[in-house]
């Protein structure tokens, strides 16, 4: 082995390695200025606007009387209806297809067809809606029909991360539950829905949040672009003080009050466009940080691995080569930022 | 497989060698129906339990009941990511059994048995996963154990350990001989030849020497079995 | 034809212990033969060389016993394999045992060599023929594996012993006759109680041949 000749190959391959994290540290701020020049746009037009007034004033002819109340509350209402019903669905349909169905050409199919549903343009579960959920349900244009529209929408997300989640179980745990007597049913209450309740519970806000900034199906099916009244209290004054009238009301949702503000010619609308836009990305990230702050907590509770071998030494008190001088402290706030990290980026 | 024909004696342990793909682990995982659970399976032939006489096999008989008078011990421990009681106590679960004082004295029990409840007793609620391999291990016997089986089957448990964990899991399994029947797979000849009382030594699904241990391992009938005792084989 | 094992060099190292073992068998032999032909012979220097050479079979049981011991801690040897090493043990002290016995020949030989010879030697190198022979014949039977030669092995302990009981008699007349003979018919009694000891020990390792072959224990039997 010529040694002259390895260093330089040794050097061109580090010259390399330099390149390629140039290359990709370049990439990643291109890509993450572009979002903060977008941001901070948006933010300084919209942010004189984001007043309280704002938050609790219905929409107006007049620009600076104008607020997203009806909007907002229309999103949360319709967001509450669609993980109502995707959440049941497509968990139970992720664990159907995951555990009980059995592998032939049938479901197969079905598997296909799950994948493509999710890449059906918006508009198409639009259309679909206003036959089906609108018109021949009778539904009529109300937030009930908005949220399942948008239910079958992520459905396909929820279903996949689901199915994801069960896949990320070991078989052994599987196999261990099994040969105690547990039935099928026992082993997916007790040990599979628990564990992959990380992921499933992920998916579902991926979901959620994709679901809240959806526009068209939701104009198709005529949400009101003017809407200067709330749907009906879900709160009663007499029995049985929860209603639900409110599910077949009329409504609007931020996406498309904003688009309504948007297509106005006054300048001072566009201002409270880029507010609204503002309020729905901040809706949007509280919802991811959401997420991400519960999987850190599940992933917390149910450890597949374990403790790095500085916390496990710790523990181990009859282990003869114990080093009594590691400090406590230190290892545990490392422990606690790697799992944050980690959670982050990892389902 | 074909023509698998040996009895498994009560308070021994019986043990099953061969080379690798020779059937050891299917025919095994036929005495807890485990094949039930994957497509494509069928299972020929009767395992008979005594003193019942119950056929194992049999398409009348529930797989579940089957699964609690026979556990399994796996290859690489498998504990649940829960707590150690939970562990040990989760079979017990699974029959109804809910009454804390008396899932405590089976836990209790069972970790006795399997030569773990000193070292967690006073550490139940914390996580499986906590504890070295040895102990997981010995805590997915102790799971085996807490539903009182008839017969233990262990399926090469400790070819994922270190050998001071394997020697303290086959010390275990001499313990534990006198209360349940073991049947063992292993393909550590030294193991089978240390632990077992009869040995079985299986070729491409087939039996080709049953006997007593210490008659296979210093003269075997057969030439294929003293092949592969003696190293020769392959 | 036997299947090798899959390490080689295990192969080597029970091959390795065959062919010293076969040495060994080879230089004892050859002792009880130089034993005798010193004492037919009257041959002092060759005695003296006889009762040296007791250190090289010494050595070599010092040296078969380390190989033994290494097969033992690093193959685990099981079935034949065990039988062999723990037998191929025994056998060394046996053979380590009939190398004493000729340097006990060879030392009565350097006394009775110092007297006029009391009678000529017929039985006594008989006996050491068939003693001899009795070695080698199991020695053979252990490296191939022949039970059969074995058993004729055990057989022939019979004869060797036939051989002492006539020489005894005869010595008895000796002594009886004549009471200046007693300290030569003495020496020529032990002489002929060696090489009777020599055809046993030939005979232990034939019958534990028969064990290792048969997997039979014939020995402390009829």
């Amino acid at each position: 082995m010529n040694l002259p000749d390895t260093q330089s190959i040794i050097r061109r391959q580090r010259l390399y390695e330099q390149l390629f994290i140039i290359l990709g540290i370049v990439a990643l701020l291109v890509a993450l200025l572009t979002l903060l020049a977008l941001f901070t746009r948006l933010a300084i037009d919209g942010m004189p606007r984001l007043t309280p007034d704002f938050f609790t004033s219905f929409p107006s002819r007049f620009a600076e009387r104008a607020g997203i109340l009806s909007a907002w509350v229309g999103s949360f209402l319709v967001m509450f209806v669609t993980a109502c019903a995707a959440i049941p669905l497509g968990v139970s349909a992720g664990i159907y297809l995951e555990e009980y169905a059995p592998k032939n050409r049938w479901t197969a199919i079905i598997e296909i067809n799950v994948m493509n549903l999710a890449g059906i343009p918006s508009i198409v579960y639009g259309l679909l809606a206003l036959g089906l959920f609108v018109q021949i349900f009778g539904f009529g244009q109300s937030i009930l029909s908005a949220g399942l529209t948008l239910a079958l929408l992520i459905l396909p997300i929820i279903i996949v991360s689901t199915r994801e989640a069960l896949r990320g179980i070991p078989g052994g745990i599987r196999e261990a539950a099994y040969a105690l007597g547990a039935t099928r049913w026992q082993v997916v209450s007790d040990h599979l829905l628990p564990y992959s309740s990380g992921g499933v519970l992920t998916g579902v806000i991926i979901g959620l949040s994709r679901a809240i900034g959806e526009t068209a199906p939701i104009i198709t099916i005529g949400a009101l672009t003017f809407i200067a009244f709330l749907p009906t209290s879900p709160f009663m004054a007499e029995f049985p003080f929860i209603s639900f009238k409110w599910v077949l009301d009329p409504f609007t949702v931020m996406p498309i009050q904003m688009f309504n503000w948007t297509s106005r010619p006054e300048e001072a609308f566009q201002y409270n466009a880029a507010a609204a836009g503002v309020v729905l990305l901040a809706m949007t990230l509280l919802m991811n940080g959401i997420a991400i702050w519960l999987r850190y907590r599940i992933r917390k509770t149910i450890k597949w691995q374990a403790a790095p071998l500085q916390q496990r030494r710790q523990r181990n008190r009859s282990c003869p080569f114990h080093n009594p001088q590691q400090p406590h402290r230190n290892s545990k706030r490392k422990h606690a930022s790697s799992t944050f990290i980690t959670a982050l980026f990892m389902p | 497989m074909k023509n698998i024909s040996l009895p498994v004696y009560n308070e021994k342990i019986t043990a099953l060698i061969g080379p690798s793909g020779c059937g050891k682990s299917t025919f095994l995982r036929c005495f807890n129906r485990m094949h039930d659970l994957y497509p494509d399976n069928r299972y020929g032939g009767e395992i008979r339990l005594f003193p019942d006489d119950v056929n194992l096999l049999s398409p009348d008989v529930d797989p579940i009941e089957v699964r609690m008078r026979v556990s399994m011990v796996f290859q690489k421990p498998n504990p649940f990511p829960k707590s150690i009681f939970e562990n040990a106590a989760y079979g017990l679960r699974v029959r109804g059994m809910n009454k804390k004082a008396e899932l405590e004295e089976k836990v209790e029990t069972a970790l006795i048995n399997a030569a773990l409840w000193n070292e967690v007793k006073d550490r139940l609620q914390e996580p499986a996963f906590n504890l070295s391999g040895g102990q997981q291990q010995r805590l997915c016997i102790a799971r085996a154990l807490a539903i009182e089986p008839e017969l233990v089957l262990f399926d090469e448990p400790t070819s994922a350990l270190d050998p001071i964990a394997t020697a303290s899991i086959e010390e275990l399994m001499l313990e534990l001989k006198e209360k349940v029947s073991i049947l063992i797979v292993t393909h550590n000849m030294q193991q089978a030849a240390r632990v077992s009382d009869y040995t079985a030594f299986l070729y491409l699904g087939e039996v080709i020497e049953y006997d007593e241990t210490k008659k296979i391992f210093t003269n075997p009938e057969k030439k294929q079995t003293e092949d592969y005792i003696t190293g020769r084989f392959g | 034809m036997e299947r090798e094992h899959t390490i080689k060099q295990y192969d080597i190292e029970l091959r390795e212990i065959r062919e010293q073992l076969l040495e060994m068998g080879g230089k004892v032999e050859m002792m009880i033969s130089d034993a005798m032909k010193s004492l037919v012979e009257r041959d002092t220097a060759l005695a003296e060389a006889t009762i040296a050479y007791d250190h090289q079979i010494n050595r070599m049981e010092v040296e078969i016993d380390e190989k033994c011991l290494q097969v033992l801690a690093r193959r685990q040897p099981a079935a034949r394999d065990l039988r062999f090493i723990t037998l191929a043990l025994k056998i060394v002290t046996d053979l380590e045992r009939i190398g004493d016995q000729c340097r006990n020949i060879a030392k009565h030989t350097l006394h009775l060599n110092k007297e006029p010879v009391l009678k000529p030697y017929i039985d006594l190198p008989r006996m050491a023929v068939a003693a001899a022979t009795m070695v080698r014949e199991a020695l053979d039977a252990f490296v191939r594996g022949d039970a059969e030669l074995a058993l004729k092995v055990c057989g022939d302990d019979t004869f060797v012993d036939q051989l002492n009981s006539q020489i005894q008699r005869e010595l008895l007349t000796y002594m009886m006759a004549d009471p200046t003979t007693i300290t030569r018919a003495i020496r020529v009694n032990a002489v002929a109680k060696c090489l009777e000891r020599v055809a046993d020990h030939a005979t232990n390792v034939a019958e534990m041949v028969i064990f290792m072959v048969k997997g039979k224990d014939i020995r402390h039997t009829a």
